[in-house]
């Protein structure tokens, strides 16, 4: 197996706990509450209020601008409050639907599957797409149509389904590929059709053999999607370097894939692409990985958007012991949250709940130099000196030397051995510049 | 604001107190400490090996450098109100590599002395991480300066076998034999039985008996250099733990090797032993664990590779040209000071500058 990979990077022990886990349907929660900013971009404006019947599948958020995404109930039953919730991404207050189930659980008249579907045009493809509300699932949550309607000048010639999976401890997507295969090949297809491109890879880490097979097992017929394992390495998954490893295109500072004439999905997005179109199932549920030393039994589960990540704990044998930090997503990129009381949104594809033991706190200490940050950085920036930089407040250097080129992969974070927070640095700095170009431009 | 914060929510029962902290949530193996003691370790068995061959003096030299060193370190720390962090390692290193750099024959306060002023300066600029000269090579300047005929006649031959590693001479080291060669062919007033027996030495120390003793550590020498088998040893343990890149070693000994050629022969341009002047002297304890210190060597990876081409040239320079039969430590000393130049000269070309399609 030849395997692909980028320069740069580093191997943190895997924790794959539930890579053997079926993907685990939990009944449909009481209670969700589903905020209105689930994606990168604008957040979407409240259709309902307080007293609405609702269904699953039942618009309840209109997208506001080209960048955003429509949201839609996950339960049926009625709106509770259209009030405000602490949002896992930002730990802030934002606006949100609380829905109170009926139990009935029943979809909404709007959606209704096709078998037809392979017919539909290109820009047909795409309005589904945007109606079914699919942002990127593999954290970033970007709305998936914008990403479908690139600009006519920079025509997408390669497609790549992203099922890397590098984090450590997450296994949806794994799991996805293993039982969702097909569809997955569907979606993919349905991605090609809408950007009218021919060519398409599936990157898939070498430590996911059982994936690497299950593609491999659909006749060439059926699937216009090559196979391309990938060395297992930490971020393979992110879209520069899966891009790299792939097709050996570099995306341009401050560029996009399709500047260089490449999409990547999520192998979710493709399969959540399937479902609304095929079955015209907008995305109220996603595959979480609930995992982490405090969790009583870690699994693989499909949960409707809005569940509080308390319930996902509960489906999975509880917490064991006390847990001390609650990470959404993976423990490489993911965020910390306060408490259990927020909810599953759309980019939620893990959840880690660690124990005292294993959320250790580190001391920083000086930067020894050893350049094992340099090394492993795979944006080839030098993390110590921006770090340095950022930390003085020398924003200029620090945007010189590179600064907004840094993808916050937490690479160097997790090399430095003398624990430096590079990547709170490099966040920060950038945090600040943003600032003063607001502030600029507003003056 | 580098701190991780705490916050808790008393309306959540089931999590009273969770860790808020920037990813990445999990971090390597490796700290600083993990990474200085396997440079101990990979430096114990030339230490072994110079307590076999010139006694137990080594090592009672060697512990009172280290003791001096770290010792010097706490005070310090203490007086400025620092966290004493001597339990990181370095401070060990830094004793073990100035004992390591002087004759084993030295008396007991120089090394207290070498070692103090090693620290010291370390100190002053800021502690480890901000040190721009590597600290052991520094305090050995200081006492080569102030007392360099300890420095350069203490030497002790080892048990079984002469200073130089050969018959011929029996009194002076290997690089020392060479130097006087160098001497002897240049000037016109030499006597021929001069000439004859500084051949003599010099055939010797190339034949395979005299460069076997280089190998294996039968030649007078500072405590640590002399093996380079064991030094070799250690760096292998260093590699295979990814303690120390290639880049800076290879490139060093590599320039060495090839200058060495060209220059180093005394009898004309490209008769210098290639073997010889690759494992005589200091340069085998340099390459490996002086010039690869990482605090006071190159962060890019182009910079390493200049960094050790750099350190090869100038030991070249000094041992062919210079006064000195040996120019390692001088040769590191001196591109420590260029390494925040070179930095800055070969930051790697950021992912994303490429233009290629395919
Ligand atoms: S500097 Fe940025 S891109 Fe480079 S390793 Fe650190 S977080 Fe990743
Ligand atoms: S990894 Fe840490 S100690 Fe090493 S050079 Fe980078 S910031 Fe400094």
């Amino acid at each position: 197996m030849r395997k692909r990979t980028f320069s740069g990077g580093t191997h943190p022990p895997e924790c794959k706990y539930t890579e053997n886990k079926k993907i685990e349907v939990l009944p449909p929660p009481d209670l969700v509450t589903i905020p209105l900013h689930q994606h990168t971009g604008a957040p979407s404006e409240p259709l309902v209020k307080k007293g609405d019947p609702v269904k699953v599948g039942t618009k309840i958020g209109e997208a506001r601008g080209f960048i955003s995404a429509t949201i839609h109930s996950s339960i049926s039953g009625k709106v509770k409050e259209v009030g405000e919730c602490i949002h896992p991404v930002t730990g802030a207050y934002a606006q949100a639907v609380i829905i109170e189930g009926d139990g009935e659980d029943a979809w909404d008249e709007s959606v209704k599957s096709t078998d037809s579907y392979r017919d539909h045009e290109p820009q047909q493809l795409v309005e589904m797409v945007k109606e079914a509300g699919i942002v990127g699932l593999g954290g970033a949550a970007f709305p998936t149509h914008v990403k479908l309607s690139p600009p006519k000048e920079k025509p997408i010639d390669t497609c790549i389904l992203n099922g890397a999976e590098c984090e450590p401890y997450l296994t949806s997507d794994h799991r996805l590929m293993l039982e969702r295969t097909k569809d997955i090949v569907e979606g993919g297809k349905l991605i090609l059709k809408a950007l009218g491109c021919k060519r398409g890879f599936i990157g898939i880490e070498a430590n996911k053999p059982d994936a690497v097979s299950a593609f491999e097992s659909i006749p060439k017929s059926e699937n216009p999607f090559e196979v391309a394992p990938l060395e297992v390495k930490y971020p393979q998954g992110q879209e520069h370097y899966i891009i790299d490893a792939i097709v050996h295109r570099e995306i341009p500072s401050g560029g996009l894939p399709m500047d260089i004439g490449v999409l990547v999905q999520n192998v979710g997005t493709a399969l959540a692409i399937f479902e609304a179109i095929r079955f015209g199932r907008p995305l109220i549920q996603r595959v979480v990985t609930v995992t982490g030393s405090a969790i009583g039994e870690p699994k693989n589960v499909l949960a409707r958007i809005g569940t509080p990540f308390s319930t996902l704990f509960e489906a999975c044998g509880g917490l064991k012991t006390v847990p001390r930090k609650i990470i959404m997503g993976g423990p490489m990129m993911g965020i910390a949250v306060f408490t259990d009381q927020v909810p599953v949104v759309k980019g939620t594809s893990g959840i880690v709940v660690l124990d005292e033991k294993d959320a250790k706190q580190f001391v920083e200490e000086p930067c020894i130099r050893c350049a094992r940050c340099v090394d492993a950085c795979p944006m080839k920036l030098l993390p110590t000196t921006i770090g340095d930089f950022a930390r003085l407040g020398m924003l200029e250097d620090a945007e010189r030397t590179g600064i907004m080129d840094c993808k916050e992969c937490g690479t160097c974070s997790y090399v430095c051995p003398s624990r430096r927070n590079l990547v709170h640095y490099m966040k920060s700095g950038k945090a600040r510049i943003f600032e003063e170009r607001r502030k600029k431009k507003s003056a | 604001m580098n701190k991780e914060t705490e916050k808790s929510t008393s309306t959540v029962e089931a999590a009273p107190k969770l860790l808020l902290s920037v990813s990445p949530h999990i971090r390597s193996q490796t700290d600083v400490q993990v990474v200085m003691y396997w440079v101990v370790v990979a430096l114990v068995p030339a230490m072994i090996w110079s307590v076999y061959v010139f006694g137990i003096r080594t090592l009672w030299l060697t512990l009172t450098s280290i003791l001096t060193a770290v010792l010097v370190e706490a005070l310090f720390q203490k007086v400025r109100g620092r966290p004493i962090t001597v339990y990181d390692g370095s401070a060990i290193i830094t004793g073990i590599l100035l004992a390591y750099n002087v004759p084993p024959g030295v008396p007991y306060w120089l090394v207290v002395v070498g070692s103090a002023s090693a620290i010291g300066v370390k100190q002053i600029f800021g502690g480890l991480g901000y040190n721009i000269w590597n600290p052991a090579l520094l305090g050995r300047a200081v006492i080569m300066a102030s007392w360099p005929v300890h420095m350069t006649t203490k030497w002790l031959a080892p048990k079984f076998g002469t200073l130089s590693g050969i018959d011929a001479v029996s009194s002076a080291t290997p690089l020392s034999v060479l130097k006087e060669a160098h001497r002897v062919f240049a000037d016109p007033t030499s006597l021929p039985q001069q000439i004859a027996q500084v051949k003599l030495g010099v055939s010797q120390l190339y034949s395979s008996q005299g460069l076997a003793n280089l190998f294996w550590g039968n030649v007078g020498g500072c405590i640590g250099e002399v093996s380079v088998a064991l030094l070799l040893l250690g760096a292998i343990l260093l590699f295979a733990k990814k303690i120390i890149d290639w880049r800076i070693p290879i490139t060093y000994v590599g320039t060495v090797a090839v200058l060495g050629w060209i220059f180093g022969g005394a009898k004309g341009f490209f008769t210098g032993n290639v073997l010889f002047q690759v494992m005589a002297g200091g340069l085998i304890l340099g390459a490996f664990y002086m010039a690869t210190d990482m605090v006071t060597s190159p962060v890019t990876r182009r910079g390493r590779l200049f960094f050790g081409v750099g350190c090869g040239i100038i030991t070249v320079i000094i041992r062919a040209f210079g006064g000195y039969p040996e120019g390692v430590s001088y040769s590191i000393l001196l591109m420590n000071a260029t390494t925040p130049l070179i930095d800055h000269w070969t930051s790697p070309k950021k992912f994303g500058s490429a233009k290629q399609r395919n």
